[in-house]
């Protein structure tokens, strides 16, 4: 009959854990606090600590697999420091110690041009284009000179000693590259005033202020690589400055002067430098009024504004004139080189995608440790392809195959798991490859080979120890996020970034991390969780993610079991009570078992478990493996605990059910019912799960014990408040009217609760007692063993609370 | 498009005031809670004097996290650590006292006295056969039975049945627990649980409702010795059978005297030879709703072979129990159970302190007991043999 299916279906419903859901929920909730309070995270410079945005991922956290990571701002500290520039080939390099603010000119070897200057009016050009091509603005001074700091959208740049005609002048800009260049140009005499309506001034060698109008600002973007200012000078002149990426300053100039400064731009991004070039082009009036107009209406645009105003600019930036090239430092992140590390001995893959020339990022990538001087690079960029003087189709073809012969076919067999050690690891390959061939990779020209490319490029990867892509755009970025999220076995991806053009592969990783860097807040908002250093990222994964991995683990499981321990012997009832939908237990008892009288000591438990302490977890990256590829949500643990609910359950139903094969279990001789038998069901229920959850908890802290003892005492006091109270208009719902304290005053009952407990949790001590600690646990535990001599089952000790005294550790 | 949109958004803002300066500006989501918790939370002196001498610092610092014990996850902990030298003597130890606790069991079921008499009449040969056919009314049948020893006292008279399915749920909430709470609203309009036994065929209402009420046991045993070959009665017990909770508070008659006046204009449950208020009329506390008998029916089974209390034999020389020697029982058959394959036994037991006779405590206690003790002696070898790597 339909309506005892639909009965059925209201009795059995428990066996899908709806409360589990409410529980996982509040975990991942409160779970994400502890990450927002970590005061590991706290950043004295920014003033800052993390930030949580998800409280969904917490546990992803403890499964990555590959890590995607930007280069700058990210591995590097987005500090820039103007270090040097070069004009019209000729390299100026800024002395430090020299106290005269004119461009020193020193030797530059690979040019050959000793002691030589660029004419002055080269150079003074060059200086001008600094000046003027930006989008700084200039923060006017307070009394306080302290306050004089560069401010970077919102975020408090370091302090620098600013050179003494420039104290009372902080800059403000959307990026520190801007800002060193603007300071690079004043160490050579040009100072930029500021812009007042319209109007850039500048103060010049002579100390006269020159007056440029600001005509249009062709912004900055990451696609374009390159911004533009048109500006017209007191004599009327209308020019324009560019400066942007090499590879898109290069072929918008004229030929003959590239190859001069390539060679500065080369040797400066090998030398691990982020480099700029800069080119003027000359407007005729003409050639103004059309750009002008077109420019205006791009702007009115009311449909594909951007791509009309992107066409405009590419008509304007051409044929411009190379005037110099710039080259600005940018620091390692603390301890960037011991993250990496750490995070390649977990087993995760790090791949820097970065917008940097090849060179810049090479160099960086070394020295965060990430290529090691016995990696083997595999090298698919425009050179490597351009090599061989063949199609380039042709060439990419034949690279792809011969470095997935090496890195792939020839490689020795990695053994997955624990076994594969970090030495195995350290001398594999690197693989390099930059957007242009990136995107022949994804865009081949017939179908067929463009997923042969892609297939063969994910498996080179994937078998080599880093990669490095250049010269990405964002959306490239994303895409190869995407390749690897969507590969076999799906894993785990990670992003982490801080600017405006990691946000697409910060959206379309798994986990998208924001570093709280100088870029602005744009990373910061789409991330799932920021934090203010790259090397925050190493507690968030080895400790935060890996505890919260397995406590949800363990919290899904244990959810499982119970409610299958709950059901199985309601289920066994109907065998009983001829299939007619007879509850087992009470009413009320069906409602708060999940919500009351289990739910809280393991709530506690998945957020406050701690099977292997902190520090431990973060001074063996190993033990992260030991998680990897979701190890224990796998079918053998899954079964594990479905086979202990069964067991429990026919445990409780059976081991009552032969006791009332006499019902007269009290010594007046009456009988117990069938809400008897159900409160002695749910009662060993009740107390079983409980002392379960207290022999798996490995961390006890007064909340666990407050929570375990407390929902037992709980369980007890509701049933005797249940049991004792009748009122008229729900007599019927009265069913366990002093049922709970006839079943305690019947002996039988008491000695068959605590044998079925007992007999329920023997298999589990016997198991904990046999399961050997293995590695590191054993070495903690050995830690924390002390001597034993205790007289209780469990032998307690306390753990070394490293109660943390001040804020410098 | 969207990153690039995303990028001009973040250039075209110009936030000055931030940063810095900005103070309390970014404040923590989790700051407040943090705070509500430790201030709930916080275990030790210690602690704040950690707070004091960090607080120049917090000043300095307003967003940095709270250094306490719980929120760092550095709380005091415990780890309780399962070792071979604490679990071996730990299985030991609760195997002997549940070998002890099960011999004493065992033995104390053994003890206890059970005669089981199967009167149901399926077997031409049974003296009940005459009766077992429905058509029959207020037949009465009698089995002969001896005592070889003394049954110990007191002794406790269960009728048993069998394949009787009390724990149907449809059956078990057929009843107006209102009703039989004495409310006299309900004798008019028996709730709808009760259908088909709320109305009679001429709708009067039927109190007490319901099938739980309408299939009360109402087969009747009288128990005499023979003594001389002269039958003399065994006064039987009918107080104290049923819970005291359920004679005195769960279960009411309606506050009306004589109790017959509430049952104006109800008849009578189907099948029930008399009325509710003449099921004693000896005594006003054992009548109506709160009948022992009635009570005890309504305490519904767990299983559908199940026993339930029926007399006890308590007064005059038959406290120590029933000495040996012939013994007669009369029974008014009125109960029918074949039409379901159903069996009726009248039992008679005595009492221990764990109930009544239970073999299985016992068997069960000795069987976990040994199971502690042979596995803690398989720990022992097990350990013995890797001379126990965990110690030192």
């Amino acid at each position: 009959m339909f309506t005892d299916f639909l009965s059925f279906m209201v009795l059995f419903n428990f066996i899908i854990p709806v409360s589990m859901y409410v529980t996982v929920e509040m975990q991942k909730f409160l779970g994400s606090f502890f990450i927002t309070w970590d005061k590991d995270f706290f950043d004295p410079e920014i003033k800052e600590g993390a930030l949580v945005n998800t409280s969904d991922l917490n546990e992803e956290l403890g499964q990555v697999e590959y890590i995607f990571t930007d280069k700058t701002g990210t591995l590097t500290q987005n500090n820039m420091e103007f270090i040097e520039c070069c004009i019209d080939g000729f390299q100026y390099r800024h002395q430090e110690d020299s106290s005269e603010l004119d461009g020193v000119c020193v030797t530059d070897g690979p040019v050959n041009k000793v002691q030589q200057k660029a004419g002055t009016e080269r150079e003074e050009l060059f200086l001008r284009a600094l000046c003027l091509c930006h989008t700084v603005q200039v923060k006017e001074s307070t009394k306080n000179g302290r306050d004089q700091i560069d401010q970077v959208d919102g975020l408090g740049a370091d302090e620098e000693v600013l050179h003494p005609p420039q104290k009372e002048r902080g800059f403000i800009a959307s990026s520190p590259d801007e800002i060193a260049l603007v300071q690079g140009a004043m160490r050579y005499g040009f100072t930029f005033l500021g812009l007042e309506s319209k109007n850039m001034k500048i103060l010049n060698r002579n100390k006269d202020v020159e007056t440029y109008e600001l005509l249009h600002v062709l912004n900055f973007d990451p696609v374009r690589r390159r911004m533009s200012v048109m500006v017209r000078s007191k004599t009327g002149d209308i020019l324009l400055f560019c400066k942007g990426a090499d590879s898109s300053i290069f072929p918008r100039v004229r030929q003959e002067e590239v190859e001069r400064i390539r060679m500065h731009v080369e040797r400066n991004a090998t030398d691990g430098y982020r480099t700029l070039c800069v080119a003027y082009k000359h407007l005729s009036a003409e050639e103004y009024a059309n750009a002008d107009a077109g420019l205006r209406e791009a702007k009115l645009a009311l449909q594909d504004r951007e791509e009309k105003l992107m066409d405009v600019y590419n008509q304007v930036e051409t044929e411009m004139t190379l005037i110099g090239a710039t080259a600005v430092e940018d620091q390692l992140q603390d301890e960037a080189a011991q993250t990496m590390e750490a995070l390649q001995v977990a087993g995760m893959k790090v791949w820097v995608l970065t917008g940097d020339k090849m060179e810049t990022a090479k160099s960086t990538c070394y020295a965060c440790g990430l290529f090691k001087k016995n990696t083997e690079l595999l090298e698919l960029t425009l050179r490597t392809l351009e090599d061989g003087g063949r199609r380039r189709e042709e060439r990419l073809h034949d690279l792809l195959l011969e470095y997935h012969k090496k890195a792939v076919q020839d490689a020795p067999p990695v053994k997955l798991g624990i076994t594969r050690s970090w030495s195995v690891a350290s001398h594999g390959f690197g693989f390099i490859i930059d957007g242009a061939s990136l995107s022949m990779v994804f865009s081949s020209s017939s179908e067929s080979n463009s997923s042969l490319y892609k297939n063969l490029f994910l498996q080179i990867c994937q078998n080599c120890t880093a990669v490095l892509c250049c010269r990405m755009a964002p959306l490239q970025k994303a895409q190869i996020v995407r390749l690897v999220k969507n590969s076999k076995g799906s894993p785990i991806t990670l992003s982490i970034g801080d600017g405006a053009n990691d946000v697409s592969m910060i959206l379309e990783a798994h986990v998208g991390i924001g570093i709280k860097g100088k870029e602005g807040r744009q990373a910061v908002k789409n991330s799932d969780y920021a934090i203010p250093k790259l090397k925050h990222l190493k507690k968030l994964l080895l400790a935060h993610g890996h505890l919260y991995y397995v406590r949800i683990a363990h919290l899904v499981q244990y959810f499982f079991y119970k409610n299958l321990c709950f059901i199985l012997p309601q289920f066994l009832y109907q065998f009983f009570c001829g299939f007619s939908q007879q509850p087992l237990y009470d009413a009320a008892y069906l409602t708060m078992y999940n919500i009351c009288f289990t739910s809280m000591p393991i709530l506690a438990y998945s957020l406050l478990e701690q099977h292997i302490c902190i520090e431990v977890l973060l001074d063996n990256s190993t033990l992260y493996r030991e998680i990897a590829k979701n190890a224990m949500l796998r079918w053998k643990l899954f079964l594990y605990w479905t086979a202990l609910g069964l067991f429990h359950g026919l445990v409780f139903f059976f081991g009552v059910r032969f006791l009332f094969s006499n019902p007269a279990l009290q010594d007046n001789g009456q009988v117990f019912g069938n809400w008897s038998y159900g409160t002695i069901v749910f009662t060993v229920l009740v107390f079983t799960v409980t002392l379960k959850l207290a022999l798996v908890t490995r961390h006890w802290t007064w909340i666990n014990h407050f929570v375990i003892w407390g929902s037992l005492a709980f369980y007890v006091f509701f049933s005797f408040f249940w049991g004792g109270i009748i009122c008229r208009p729900f007599l019927s719902h009265q069913r366990l009217y002093f049922v709970f304290a006839n079943m305690l005053s019947s002996v039988s009952a008491w000695l068959v609760i605590i044998l079925l407990i007992l007999l329920s949790l023997l298999p589990e001590i016997l198991l904990v007692v046999l399961r050997k600690p293995r590695g590191p646990h054993a070495r903690q535990m050995k830690r924390r063993l002390p001597s034993s001599g205790t007289s209780t089952i469990f032998m307690l000790s306390q753990t070394a609370s490293t109660h943390s005294f001040s804020w410098s550790d | 498009m969207y990153s690039m949109s995303m990028w001009n958004v973040g250039r075209g803002r110009k936030k000055k005031g931030r940063g810095m300066t900005g103070k309390g500006e970014l404040l923590h989501p989790g700051k407040d809670l943090s705070v509500l918790l430790t201030s709930l939370f916080l275990c030790s002196p210690v602690d704040c004097a950690i707070k004091a001498m960090v607080k120049h610092e917090q000043e300095e610092f307003p967003n940095r996290p709270d250094n306490t014990a719980f929120t760092q996850q550095r709380l005091p902990a415990w780890q309780p650590i399962l070792s071979a030298g604490i679990v071996i003597p730990g299985f030991v130890l609760i195997g002997l006292a549940f070998i002890g606790v099960g011999v004493g069991l065992f033995i104390t079921s053994r003890d206890v006295q059970v005669l089981e008499l199967d009167y149901t009449g399926a077997v031409a040969t049974d003296p009940c056969y005459k009766c077992s056919d429905p058509s029959i009314k207020n037949c009465e049948c009698t089995m002969e039975f001896h005592l070889d020893t003394l049954f110990k006292g007191p002794v406790f008279i269960y009728y048993g049945l069998t394949n009787y399915f009390q724990n149907q749920r449809k059956y078990g909430i057929s009843k107006d627990d209102n009703q039989l709470y004495g409310d006299l609203d309900t004798f008019k309009s028996p709730a709808s649980e009760c259908f088909p036994y709320g109305y009679d065929s001429k709708s009067k209402p039927i109190v007490p409702c319901g099938a739980l009420a309408n299939s009360m046991f109402n087969d009747t045993f009288r128990l005499y010795r023979m003594v001389n070959g002269s039958k003399k009665e065994v006064p039987l017990n009918g107080k104290g059978i049923a819970w005291w909770t359920d004679q005195n508070v769960k279960y009411r008659n309606p506050n009306e005297t004589p109790l017959i006046n509430a049952f104006n204009g109800t008849v009578k449950p189907i099948n029930w030879p008399k009325a509710a208020y003449e099921l004693d009329t000896t005594d006003v506390y054992n009548n109506g709703f709160i009948n022992q008998d009635f009570l005890v029916w309504m305490r519904r089974a767990a299983l559908p072979n199940f026993r339930k209390l029926y007399r006890r034999i308590t007064k005059d020389e038959y406290q120590a129990g029933l000495p040996a020697g012939n013994y007669s029982l009369e029974i008014s058959y009125n109960y029918h159970v074949l039409s379901f394959k159903g069996k009726k036994k009248l039992v008679l037991s005595n009492i221990s302190w764990m109930g009544g006779k239970n073999d299985f405590l016992g068997i069960a206690y000795l069987v976990v007991g040994s199971l502690c003790v042979i596995m803690s002696i398989v720990m022992l070898i097990v350990y013995a043999k890797f001379k126990f790597p965990e110690e030192d």
